[in-house]
């Protein structure tokens, strides 16, 4: 398998570019793997390459239904951050930071990470309130954030609106200069590759249908192409984890819903940072090719439709005009949505289930790309010691009867309000 | 934009409705002593149907909850009646 380095680029292009090998095998699968990972998206690829390198166990394979990345990995507005306060979230997601910065190197694959900030805006003075509790929070566990008055955001991002009749003013944000994008599809094909050479399978074009059984214990995986035995078996299908859960007998507490994500045509550098609206559920960024990457809101009642209804689009729109006015003449170029596993408090699980030999990665809301590192990494540590690590400790499924919800919204059970 | 049937005033504009939660949970008897376990059941665990998902909405317009039976994949409304009525 070739490095990838500034020389192999130019090697490679003396010779026309023909003699590129393939990133990844496309193997025939074992009878029988120590641990075999439901989802090809870039938790589960995490997963197996963490299970390869921190903890030596290669007889890993990653079955996925369709393609690598064509899930929600390549479905998000691929925003990164570490802006959590509440204990049991707070370091994981800043582990997962930590991870993205050195991603590149770590997997010898540009996952184009740019850490351009993101801001918060606030649009009461309730608002800069909480921001500031927030900020201190992170502060306080090591993690980088300013809280900015309203003449410096409008210093910084000039071209929202601050006139006297905009329909919410700004009165500040929260920044965390250390947040930015990453590009989701390389993201998925970086893991990929670094885990096939370790020796980890990836099987592609194969939906699990069912699991095998023995004793009251998952011993493998039924799948359209033929059974597939496994020590342990790993979920990371995000808003198929109800789905494949209940194939096993379970109940989980999560709802699933649609999230629409939209592309405008390219234009020239405006937006040079990511910027979350504080008003109404929506975020806007640039692609490195021009186009304003914007999301918004749940589609808010469940779906497993990968494509989302008109209210949001006209929602999210409307949004966009109300904090940058200058969007208004831009056509929207492509327009798409992910199914979403919405959990009870907006927050993940990674752990054990109660059916021996299942394990499950899932519940990450509208958050899920940027945990993909620090997901796969203790996802591979809860498969590999049969615990849990410190980082996610407390994302458990039995947290809700215990009283131990991690609400970051403080919206109670209500999924489609996180 | 879709529309869906209110069993009340008729097909109406999807933005008028609200969806309220999953159909057929009846709220336990909270004047009787209950397990954690039962409570959080009733309270976060939920069917999250594949196809056909039963669920309570309300039409915002004229305030009546009712039961949609809706197919979450393509998004179909395969029926609708009034909260006190069972299906046929």
């Amino acid at each position: 398998m070739t490095h990838y380095s500034a020389f192999s680029v130019f090697r490679h292009a003396l010779r026309g570019n023909k003699t590129w090998g393939r990133a990844w095998r496309d193997p025939e699968p074992k009878a029988s793997y120590d641990v075999v990972i439901v989802g090809g998206g870039g938790h589960g690829l995490a997963t197996a390459y963490y299970l390869a390198k921190e903890h030596g166990i290669t007889n890993v394979a990653v079955i996925e239904k369709g393609w690598l990345g064509g899930g929600n990995t390549g479905r998000n507005t691929t925003i990164v951050r570490s802006n959590y306060m509440m204990p049991g979230n707070t370091m994981f997601y800043e582990r997962s930071m930590k991870l993205w910065e050195n991603l590149s190197q770590d997997l010898n694959y540009n996952v184009m990470i740019s850490q351009r900030g993101q801001y918060n805006l606030c649009h009461s003075p309730g608002q800069m309130d909480a921001a500031r509790r927030r900020g201190n929070v992170m502060r306080a566990n090591g993690i980088d954030a300013e809280l900015f008055d309203r003449a410096e955001v409008r210093r910084r991002l000039p071209y929202l609106d601050y006139t006297e009749n905009a329909r919410f003013p700004i009165h500040g944000a929260i920044y965390q200069s250390r947040a930015g994008t990453a590009r989701h599809d390389a993201v998925a094909w970086g893991f990929a590759r670094g885990a096939d050479r370790r020796g980890v399978d990836i099987l592609q074009q194969r939906e699990v249908t069912g699991y095998l059984w023995e004793g009251g214990r998952i011993v493998g995986v039924q799948t359209n192409r033929g059974d597939i035995r496994a020590g342990k078996v790993g979920l990371c299908v995000a808003g198929h984890s109800g789905h494949l859960a209940r194939m096993a007998g379970l109940r989980l507490p999560i709802e699933t819903h649609s999230l629409q994500a939209f592309v405008t045509e390219p234009y020239k550098p405006l937006v040079d940072t990511v910027i979350s609206f504080g008003a109404a559920h929506f975020y806007i960024s640039q692609s490195d090719k021009g186009g304003l990457v914007l999301g918004g809101d749940l589609d808010m009642y469940n779906s497993y439709a990968q494509r989302g209804g008109l209210p949001i689009v006209e929602h999210t729109l409307a949004s966009a005009k109300a904090l940058m006015p200058s969007v208004s003449r831009l056509k929207l170029l492509r327009h798409w949505a992910g199914v979403m596993d919405m959990s009870m408090d907006g927050s993940p699980f990674i752990a054990k289930t109660p059916v021996d030999g299942l394990y499950l990665n899932g519940g990450w809301c509208y958050g899920g790309f940027k945990a993909t590192p620090a997901s796969g990494w203790c996802f591979a540590h809860t498969i590999a010691r049969d615990a849990p690590h410190a980082d996610n400790a407390e994302f458990t499924l039995n947290r809700f009867e215990r009283g131990y919800q991690i609400d970051e919204k403080g919206m109670g059970p209500k999924p489609n309000a996180h | 934009m879709q529309q869906f049937p209110c069993p009340f005033c008729g097909l109406r504009d999807e933005r008028e409705f609200h969806f309220a939660g999953e159909a057929g949970k009846p709220r336990p008897d909270t004047t009787q002593p209950i397990s954690d376990a039962d409570w959080a059941k009733y309270l976060f665990y939920c069917a999250n149907a594949k196809g056909a998902s039963h669920e309570v909405w309300v039409h915002t317009t004229c305030q009546e909850y009712f039961v949609m039976t809706r197919d979450t994949v393509t998004m179909a409304v395969l029926g609708t009646h009034a909260l006190h009525e069972v299906p046929a």
